[in-house]
């Protein structure tokens, strides 16, 4: 009978936690889509607000965390190509903290250190003549350890390309080298199979973009 | 059965359980409530992408460019409604949700009060670092200034406020002396900071740029925690731990270096050491020289270093510094036509300085810092004939002399801080500062003159940052210091003050009052000397944003209980402090802009000073305008970076109105104008080059780094003159010119990362 009621009562619960967590796809599933699709700061800003409620309700999910950081990024880099860069400290700002966050909650994860290079990208993008020396080795470092930990993410390569694309020629930056990088992530891509509907799996839309900037 | 009966119950409980669940679960989608609202400024502006959230639920939404919000939400009962936005304070309002019912808020978030927003307490001050909003200099920029040559000082130079005095080292700050300037790394003072003195020859500053990260420059009214300086304090920040291991090799036309700088694998601690050698015997053959050298300047110079990260917030720092240097020349003696006057330096110096902060927890933050320095000077003046042999002249034997000067200096300070909520706080500690100069001079006979100073110099200060809004804040302080050598203490207060009068620019005052000890080479006997005073009244109005910055500078300084000299048994040279009864005072406009947007990779900075200054101090028979000081400075620094020649273009132009000159001498006690008179305007056009072959190459990444230098220092070879030196008796005399028209330095410099090779060979494992 005790035991009757006990397996009940875990029933219950997890019933319960299954609905919860049910929601929480649910929830998920209806933002991430939008990752890569937002074009507008407004959109962004306001997709950054609906994943750090997910993040703060839930407290134990490192996607939520991972992707109201992303936004930010994101949104700092459209400030960048709009000339805003005085704003951009503002959106790395706020981006920091949540990846923190996210790493602690799952660590080693290349999709982390794919964000952490974009962040220390963007930190240097801001003010690039005095950030030289400090981020650049940083961003650096984290797209290796991204690859590192997972030679099959197609963002890494995308990442890669992404640099050798916007840097000068004089300066390392290598068009044809930076296609053929883009050329491996959409091979990535190819066979890339998210763990699930809701983990990282943006970044085909930028990737068409680059390669049709290329001839 | 019994079980059969229960399991049955146990079934409908569970179908019942089932359908509870289940009719929550559609219950909860029917209560549906609204919640909207609008959020503004306290100025009633809209805020725009605030984040509102019902807390530790999905529910939520974001302003729109009005500041209004609506969402709906299936939650009920008892919730925190939250809105929240970086750089503003957040709002939550408890309430309980009802069944289809709606909500409407008016929200007002206020400001902050953050670093980031608030008003920077700036008057008097030039920040180099790239952090602050208010820097006007970086690292980078000290290391590029044309005519700088890597020299801190010489790189502030050209900022408004100091002088262009090319016969002697130092920052001459707004009508003061060098002595008035005083530096201090890692909160506690140096000693020493420049190469020891050679007549009319400009030494420079002792330490490498690349060691500091942060610098303060202060031209007037500076803090609490400093003190011992009329003028101004040069304030320097030693690096942390560095990115990565590197090496560094370097060469060029005056010498060699080389260091090394490991980081630990946790990235916890870090140590590392350079030597360099400098012989500038083969410059001299080629850049003809004024003086006849029969020793070339030659610097042996060694540093140590260790950080270790005490914890996360925490910070152990030593630095060490070691340096030999000797010179030697001869020039035709201005007291006898056909003799020469020999002069030689020998130099030994030490310098050791560590360093600890740390967090304390809950608000507290701790620096701690203790120095040590040893200076021995080995100076002989000799007089000469034509053969270049020592000889003595009836009634000029005091121009053979040695002397042999020894410094022992310790400081140690302690500072405490608290955070007094937001960004205020109050900071409060001590300083202790022992010296011991011991010169011995040796008189043409042989005979010796000993001579000792002590002082023990203890101090207790206390200041208080208070932000009243993110537009205003105050900073009030305060410092008790005691000499044991006068016998005396002083107390002085210190204000500044600051309101931000839009979104890029903002307006501030300060005052205080600076005492300085008497300088220990006018002291024979102690007497019933005093401290002497300076108070110093600031305003200023700064505008700046990234890429522009424009400041404007009022000063006025007022000097009391300078000290006066007498010449010691008539020698004009020998002057000893006798009494406090100098005074003076300085006032002035400064401006300053730079401009980094306007065209596309050229940075360029405009500096103007204006000072009008009297004072009568040491010698002066009547309050003047001292030699030092001239009425009109300004300077021109231009950069530009050409991408595609990797190479940086470097010039600067400084411009100094004609200084006074004065012959003073002493008739019978009384001092007396013997020549007097105005210098030629000063104008000095320098030139450097930066090549970076390396930047950016792929293969060596950013931990190879190689940097050619050229830089030529007046390239026009204008002629310069800092004023006249005279004989012994008025009789004739000499202009003071640089030692050579124009320099030229060339030279090599490479960093690689050591860690490079570990990585190779683990990428091919």
């Amino acid at each position: 009978m005790k035991r009757i009621v006990l397996s009940l009562a875990v029933a219950v619960v997890c019933l319960a936690a299954n609905a919860q967590s049910e929601r929480y796809k649910a929830a998920m599933e209806k933002l991430v889509p939008a990752v890569d699709t937002t074009r507008s700061i407004t959109g962004l800003t306001e997709l950054a607000n609906s994943f750090q409620r997910i993040a703060e309700a839930e407290k134990t999910q490192w996607l939520p965390y991972y992707y109201a950081a992303l936004i930010n990024v994101n949104s700092a880099n459209m400030l960048f190509a709009n000339g805003q860069t005085d704003q951009i400290d503002l959106l790395t700002d706020k981006a920091a903290p949540l990846l923190a966050k996210a790493e602690e909650l799952q660590k080693d994860n290349s999709e982390i250190f794919c964000l952490k290079k974009m962040l220390n990208t963007a930190k240097m993008m801001a003010d690039p003549q005095n950030r030289y020396m400090t981020y650049g080795p940083a961003a650096a470092e984290a797209l290796a350890k991204a690859k590192q930990l997972n030679p099959e993410n197609p963002r890494v390569y995308l990442l890669e390309g992404q640099d050798l694309f916007f840097t000068p020629e004089q300066f390392g930056g290598d068009k044809q080298e930076a296609k053929k990088r883009f050329e491996e992530a959409s091979k990535k891509f190819e066979s890339y199979k998210p763990e699930d509907s809701i983990s990282p799996n943006w970044g085909r839309g930028q990737l068409s973009y680059f390669l049709s900037q290329i001839k | 059965m019994f079980a059969a009966k229960y399991h049955l119950n146990m079934k409908s409980l569970l179908i019942f359980s089932l359908l509870a669940i289940g009719l929550g679960i559609t219950k909860s989608t029917d209560a549906q409530s609204v919640i909207k609202g609008r959020v503004t400024d306290n100025k009633s502006k809209p805020l725009i992408g605030i984040n509102i959230t019902l807390k530790d639920t999905y529910d939520g939404a974001t302003t729109d460019s009005s500041g209004r919000f609506s969402f709906t939400t299936t939650e009920k009962g008892q919730q925190l409604l939250v809105a929240s936005s970086s750089g503003l304070k957040p709002f939550e309002q408890l309430l309980t949700l009802v069944k289809d019912s709606s909500y409407s808020f008016a929200i007002q978030l206020k400001e902050e009060i953050t670093e980031l927003k608030a008003v920077v307490i700036s008057a008097g001050t030039f920040e180099a670092s790239d952090k602050k909003r208010t820097t006007v200099l970086t690292p980078i920029d000290v290391a590029t200034t044309a005519g700088a040559n890597a020299d801190v000082t010489a790189a502030l130079k050209t900022l408004p406020g100091t002088q262009q005095v090319g016969e002697s080292e130092g920052l001459f700050v707004r009508g003061g002396t060098a002595s008035e300037t005083k530096t201090f790394i890692d909160g506690t003072l140096v000693n020493n900071f420049f190469y020891s003195s050679v007549p009319n020859i400009a030494q420079r500053s002792r330490f490498s740029p690349f060691i500091f990260k942060g610098t303060v420059f202060s031209t007037g009214g500076y803090s609490a925690l400093y003190g011992q300086a009329l003028s101004s304090a040069l304030i320097l920040e030693t690096i942390d731990l560095p990115e990565q291991s590197a090496g560094s090799l370097g060469i060029s036309v005056i010498g060699v270096n080389g260091g090394i700088q490991k980081l630990t694998k946790n990235k916890k601690a870090s140590w590392g050491f350079n030597y360099d050698y400098a012989n500038l015997w083969p410059a001299f053959k080629v850049i003809k020289q004024r003086q006849d050298y029969m020793t070339a300047p030659e610097y042996h110079t060694g540093d140590a270093n260790f950080r270790i990260k005490t914890s996360n917030t925490g910070m152990l720092k030593y630095y060490g510094y070691f340096s030999h240097n000797r010179l030697g020349f001869r020039e035709n003696s201005i007291d006898s036509i056909g003799y020469k006057d020999a002069f030689r330096l020998k130099n030994l110096n030490m310098y050791h300085n560590l360093s600890w902060r740390e967090s304390l927890g809950s608000g507290w933050k701790m620096n701690l810092g203790v120095s040590y320095a040893y200076n021995k000077d080995n100076i002989n003046g000799n007089m000469q004939d034509m053969n270049e042999k020592d000889v003595v002249l009836s009634g000029l034997e005091w121009k053979n002399f040695g002397l042999i000067s020894k410094g022992n200096y310790f400081n140690a300070k302690a500072v405490f801080e608290k955070r007094l909520g937001g960004i205020s706080a109050v900071r409060f500690g001590s300083e202790y500062n022992y010296s011991q100069d011991d010169p011995n001079y040796t008189d043409h006979s042989g005979q010796s003159y000993n001579f000792s100073i002590k002082e023990h110099l203890k101090s207790i200060f206390a200041e208080t940052d208070i932000y009243l809004t993110n537009s205003l804040a105050a900073k009030l302080g305060g410092r008790f210091e005691q000499s044991s050598l006068f016998d005396r203490s002083n107390i002085a207060p210190r204000v500044s003050l600051a309101y931000k009068t839009g979104k890029e620019s903002q307006a501030s005052l300060a005052y205080g009052i600076f005492y300085q000890n008497p300088e220990t080479k006018y002291l024979r006997s102690v007497g019933n000397l005093d401290f002497a005073r300076a108070t110093h009244y600031v305003a200023q109005y700064l505008k700046s944003n990234k890429y522009i910055t424009a400041r404007v500078e009022l000063f006025y300084k007022k000097y009391q209980d300078l000290i006066k000299t007498n010449a010691q048994n008539n020698n004009d040279n020998q002057q000893i402090a006798s009494n406090n009864n100098g005074y003076g005072d300085a006032k002035g406009i400064e401006l300053f802009w730079r401009d980094k947007k306007t065209i596309k990779n050229f940075d360029y900075w405009v500096s103007y000073s204006y000072l009008d200054t009297k004072r009568d101090f040491l010698n002066f028979p009547i309050a003047m305008q001292p030699s030092f000081a001239a009425k009109h400075t300004a300077s021109l620094v231009m950069k530009k970076f050409v991408t595609a020649w990797k190479t940086g273009f470097n010039m600067t132009y400084t411009y100094s109105s004609g200084r006074p000159y004065y012959n003073i001498y002493n008739d019978n006690g009384e001092n007396k104008f013997g020549d007097l008179g105005k210098t030629d305007d000063y104008h000095n056009v320098s030139f450097s080059l930066n090549y970076l072959p390396k930047l950016f190459n792929k293969d060596a990444g950013a931990s190879k780094f190689t940097v050619l230098v050229l830089s030529v220092n007046n390239i026009f070879g204008i002629k310069q003159t800092y004023g006249y030196k005279y004989s012994y008796n008025g009789a004739r005399k000499e202009l003071i010119v640089p030692p050579s028209r124009s320099f030229v330095f060339v030279g090599v410099f490479i960093s690689f990362g050591v860690d490079n090779t570990e990585n190779v060979i683990n990428n091919n494992l």
